[in-house]
């Protein structure tokens, strides 16, 4: 019998509620439509805008760059926006774990340069198999994310100072692997596929089918289970909204993606929904998963809302600093395969420039803070659109690089005064 | 009823040193809480109150001493041993994570498992019940963020993650500093209340009125030292006054135990359920049922 272990489970000051006492607030209450959009009122009235700004931010620079420049809404640039900002995406979602800490991470870029050079150097100089090469990439990422994280975590080294120090080492690490000058291409035809090939159009429907369900049953299974616990819920209208949504956002897109974008379709067909999107899409899921239903997950946004709470709710904080980190490089590693897999090489300056400050620069305008304790993976996938269409619309205008950054960087520096003025410290 | 002084302690601190640095902030403190009684822990500011408690959290490693509970001598190393033998404190600095809602932080570090998730669900029943029962009436929802709750609210909830587990000793440090009066009534009437249901309650408070009104013993701390521990009722406010002040009371007694100050503690027996009288009669019996081994 469970209920024997003393300190192991809660011992309710109840049994049966007593009648006469005061109903939970919002027991058995349901949330319509109409109550979802007076809380969400609420909620950004508060300085929570959640999901708001870089939605909206979104829908205005695609709106504004469709107009300016027609091809931006072509099939062919409508499919190069997922791959273009893929990598990116990646590296933000693990660096959504360091922030969600209260850290950063200012090696992540060089650290998926790293790790994509060694993948380069097994697969095209040691003639490994693509699964060694990944595994070793990978490998090589959670190694730095752990140095980094028992630096941060264990010696006490500040973030921003250990991280700046990996930033400029691992900068010349990638410089001795490929050597100056130098540039390792890719052969390998299931490293090129992950950012270079499309699904089959059924797959893609069939994958598209199958995340609505998927979806829609979580979503079902939560009112049920709440309702059974005698808890607030949703409605089912509002949950029909959300996977209507979804499906019709979701359909559109695969419709549009399996159309034929080959201009001679008789000599090479070029359709279907980029491998990479079901890939960011699962990424997306899991990492969504631990984040909020798991016990680290947890402890994630204790240690990142406040430290000392979590040390003395019996969290060994260390522990959870030093997984953050090692996810973060991890991520990053995976990242630099994806970005050597779209370039089919890897040259020194993998995963410099603006890969870095373009991946922080994703999960901020997404949402999450920079003073920890707030952020969603979501958020990465939001600001690497966002990021990506800013990249790919100004490319399309012909503006040059030095305009793009700088664009980039104003955006960057908008959304962080929203993060500072929107009290997210208040949360 | 069973005079206390001829029980033991439930929880006793013999001869704790403590310094930080260069500095030594506890001397050789004895400290005792007993079931079923509100101890208080008075002192100025610096004497090395905060401090005392944190060592019996195991948050700070004592440097010599000896830590007893339920009379055999255990080992409190970190925050988890502490917990594991039923010892909860809620803090000055209330310790709950301004990003997590209410049931996140009466749960974190203990959250219940399910299957693949955590179960959210169990977790939000169990706060409504025990919310419901501290009679918190004035949180909208379960799941609002606690940066969003007031003083009052956010001390209730850090009381109600001590006693949500089978806490034997809650140590409670200035639960009323920041609050107005109606709250502090309420807490205070809720110290009184987890005492009554067999809970050695430690109270640490800077108002006199408060602690000569809740407490049955007074433990008072000068400089580091216990410049004495006495009866409540066998003192005034005058001479509380004076041992936190100069560390003596020309008039202080450490004599022959009188009964205590509060007629209706009763002595809890080892194996009631340590927080049933909490609860309304009602209620009480039926938790009965689920609290200890049989
Ligand atoms: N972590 C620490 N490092 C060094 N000195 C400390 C530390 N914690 C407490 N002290 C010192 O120990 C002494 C006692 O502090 P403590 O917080 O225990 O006092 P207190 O009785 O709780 O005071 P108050 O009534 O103001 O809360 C103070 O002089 C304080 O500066
Ligand atoms: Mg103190």
């Amino acid at each position: 019998m469970k209920s024997v272990q003393l300190v192991d489970q809660p011992v309710p000051l109840n049994g049966e509620m007593p009648p006469t006492a005061a109903r939970a607030p919002a027991a058995g209450e349901r949330f319509g439509l109409g109550g979802h959009a007076r809380s969400y009122v609420v909620r950004v009235r508060g300085g929570n805008m959640g999901a708001l700004p870089a939605i909206l931010g979104l829908i205005v620079l695609c709106v504004v760059f469709a107009v300016l420049r027609p091809s931006f809404i072509s099939k062919t640039n409508f499919a190069n926006l997922f791959t273009q900002g893929a990598a990116i995406t990646i590296i933000a979602m693990g660096l959504v774990f360091v922030l969600l800490l209260g850290e950063i991470d200012l090696s992540a870029g060089f650290a998926s340069g790293v790790c994509a050079a060694v993948m380069a150097t097994l697969l095209t100089n040691n003639g490994q198999s693509w699964w060694v090469a990944m595994l070793a990439a990978l490998a090589t990422g959670a190694i730095i994310g752990l140095v980094l994280g028992f630096a941060v975590a264990r010696i006490g080294i500040p973030s921003f100072v250990i991280t700046l120090a990996a930033f400029l080492a691992l900068q010349g690490v990638v410089l001795l692997i490929i050597g100056n000058g130098g540039n390792i291409s890719i052969r390998d035809k299931t490293i090129i596929a992950i950012a270079n090939k499309n699904l089959p159009p059924a797959l893609g429907w069939a994958l598209f089918a199958i995340a609505v369900i998927g979806y829609g049953s979580v979503q079902t299974a939560r009112i049920v289970t709440r309702r059974a616990h005698g808890l607030s819920h949703t409605t089912y209208s509002v949950v029909a909204a959300r996977i209507a949504a979804l499906a019709l956002v979701g359909g559109a897109a695969v419709y549009f993606l399996n159309l034929q974008r080959s201009r001679n379709s008789a000599i090479v067909s070029l359709r279907g929904v980029p491998v990479i999107v079901p890939m960011i899409v699962a990424l997306l899921v899991f990492w969504t998963y631990v984040l909020t239903s798991t016990r680290f997950g947890r402890h994630v946004y204790a240690v990142g809302g406040n430290a000392e709470a979590a040390r003395r709710a019996g969290i060994d904080i260390i522990r959870i600093r030093v997984v953050g980190f090692v996810i973060c490089s991890t991520m990053a590693a995976m990242g630099g395969i994806v970005a050597a897999s779209r370039a089919t090489s890897v040259d020194p300056n993998a995963g410099g420039s603006n890969t870095l400050l373009y991946a922080v620069g994703a999960a901020v305008i997404g949402g999450t803070s920079l003073f920890g304790g707030k952020g969603r993976i979501l958020d990465a996938v939001l600001g690497g659109a966002v990021i990506a269409v800013i990249d790919n619309g100004m490319g399309l205008m012909g503006y040059s690089a030095g305009i793009k950054y700088v664009v980039t960087g104003s955006v960057l520096a908008l959304a962080a005064s929203v993060d500072a003025l929107s009290g997210s410290r208040r949360y | 009823m069973t005079d206390s002084l001829d029980r033991d302690p439930i929880l006793e601190l013999r001869g704790v040193n403590k310094s930080f640095g260069a500095v030594q902030v506890l001397h050789d403190v004895h400290f005792a809480a007993y079931s079923g009684e509100v101890t208080a822990l008075v002192g100025d500011n610096g004497a090395g109150k905060s401090t005392l408690v944190k060592c019996i959290a195991g948050i700070h490693p004592i440097d010599s001493g000896t830590y007893l509970f339920n009379g055999g001598p255990v080992n409190v190393h970190s925050p988890r041993d502490a917990s594991a033998l039923g010892v909860e404190i809620v803090y000055q600095d209330l310790a709950l994570c301004n990003n997590l809602d209410i049931v996140q932080n009466l749960f974190l570090g203990r959250e219940k498992r399910g299957r693949f998730v955590l179960d959210e669900p169990g977790m939000e029943e169990l706060t409504a019940r025990t919310l419901t029962n501290l009679s918190v009436r004035t949180v909208t929802s379960f799941r609002q963020k606690v940066a969003s709750l007031s003083g009052g609210q956010r001390q209730t909830i850090a009381i109600a993650k001590a006693v949500l587990w089978n806490s034997k000793v809650v140590i409670l440090d200035e639960p009323t500093a920041a609050l107005g009066v109606a709250q502090t009534a309420q807490v205070l009437e809720l110290v009184r209340r987890l005492a009554r249901a067999g809970l050695a309650v430690v109270l640490i408070s800077h108002n006199m009125n408060d602690v000569l009104a809740v407490s049955d013993r007074v433990c008072a701390l000068y400089l580091g030292r216990v410049a004495a521990e006495v009866r409540t009722a066998e003192t005034t406010h005058s001479q509380i006054v004076e041992l936190i002040t100069t560390g003596q009371s020309g008039t202080s007694q450490k004599g022959p135990p009188l009964s205590p100050h509060h007629a209706d503690v009763a002595t809890p027996t080892a194996a009631a359920p340590v927080v049933a009288d909490i609860l309304p009669p009602a209620a009480s019996a039926a938790s009965s049922s689920n609290g200890e081994p049989g």
